[in-house]
């Protein structure tokens, strides 16, 4: 795969979105902000995953695009309706931005400055290669370090944050996810899934903040479960691709 | 003895009679489909079979080595239910990401709509090139 640096690139920002009335606003008007300080051509496309609250009605009256989810499909299944979006519509790169605040609009550039460069097919905005920001809890890092050595073993790939929902697809790549892309806890297994295609997957150091409001999807109680779904989710996709390999990479 | 082995056949007889109009009802009214009732449409046929071949259980329970016929029985139903129950998983997980896919479809259609409504152009030049790209 050429490095090809990709001009004047049509971006869309997916943002999923769950019981989000509180931030959804701000998060929406933040990237707006990016998008005229950089004049970038960008679209928001917000995915509303059958909020409870409010949220469907403070979407429509934002200035972005939303789709409306008639059903709940879970974080993985909402941004696939985005990237499915995105692939259909022809959009250069799709970032994925979460609706509760936690990925900074301006930390966007950094993400998309080594994609529109042409450096990666999937860039991941990391909070941990500079230590900066906010960390999450000991106990989730615990979880992060193991799928991080997980990753490793598997596809031979370092990646710091394997959770982090920050991250940037090229067209490649959303090739790739129009078809397959995990539904619950989407992030690592996705990374393993990007692996074994040969995507180029590269780490950019992000601060993140706390989130702004709504819930975790990952509470004390569903984190055994967590670990247990995705790390099956790891080794599955990982089984599945492995024999496709050499069609894959060529 | 012979007389109660006699009433244990009717009864066996009977229910799975009733359990075989069941099934067909269902069908007929639509609301079992074929592919699933194939299964239970055999295991109408084979307890029939037991019911009328009062001998076969103990033959097949000596030829197999197993000392206690009933538990045979067991056996046989409990691996019959675990192999179904998969298969209903199965069922289940297709039927999940085929309303994953309709899901995915209706949003982005409900979208298309209201753009229509709004009087916005649609996007046909973007969708033939992501089809051109397939």
């Amino acid at each position: 795969m050429e490095t090809q640096a990709i001009t004047d690139p049509r971006i869309l920002i997916v943002v999923p979105c769950f019981n989000e009335e509180a931030a959804i606003a701000t998060v929406v008007r933040e990237i707006n902000q990016v998008k005229l300080q950089f004049n970038l051509r960008l679209d928001i496309l917000v995915v509303n995953d059958c909020s409870t609250d409010s949220s469907m009605a403070v979407i429509r009256g934002l200035n972005c695009l939303y789709l409306d989810l008639p059903v709940n499909l879970g974080i993985g299944g909402a941004m696939q309706a985005g990237y499915k979006y995105a692939y259909r519509n022809g959009y250069d790169i799709a970032v994925q931005m979460d609706g509760d605040g936690q990925h900074p609009a301006n930390e966007l550039i950094k993400i998309l400055r080594p994609m529109v460069e042409g450096r990666g097919d999937v860039i991941i905005g990391s909070r941990f290669l500079e230590k900066a920001g906010f960390q999450s809890t000991a106990l989730r890092r615990i979880g992060i370090n193991y799928f991080r050595r997980l990753n490793f073993m598997l596809i031979r790939r370092a990646i710091y944050d394997s959770t982090s929902g920050f991250r940037a697809f090229n067209r490649r790549t959303l090739k790739i996810v129009n078809t397959y892309y995990p539904d619950e806890y989407p992030e690592p297994e996705s990374i393993v899934q990007f692996g074994l295609y040969n995507l180029r997957i590269v780490e950019v150091p992000v601060t993140m903040r706390e989130r702004q409001g709504g819930v975790s999807s990952i509470n004390t109680g569903r984190a055994v479960y967590y670990m247990l779904k995705v790390t099956l989710g790891i080794l599955f996709v990982y089984i599945r691709l492995f024999n496709k390999r050499v069609n894959l990479t060529n | 003895m012979a007389s109660l082995s006699i009433t244990i056949q009717i009864i066996s007889l009977l229910g799975a009679a009733i359990f075989m109009i069941m099934i067909f009802r269902l069908i007929v009214q639509g609301r079992l489909r074929e592919e699933y009732s194939i299964i239970w449409i055999l295991c109408t046929v084979i307890l029939i079979v037991f019911a009328i071949w009062r001998k076969g259980l103990e033959q097949i329970s000596l030829l197999l080595g197993v000392y206690y016929p009933p538990s045979l029985i067991f056996l046989a139903a409990i691996f019959a239910i675990i192999v179904f129950l998969v298969h209903l998983s199965v069922v289940n997980s297709k039927l999940q990401n085929q309303i994953k896919d309709l899901s995915h479809e209706m949003a982005m259609m409900k979208k298309e709509l209201s753009d229509i409504r709004a009087g916005m152009p649609i996007l046909e030049a973007n969708a033939a090139v992501a089809v051109h790209e397939k």
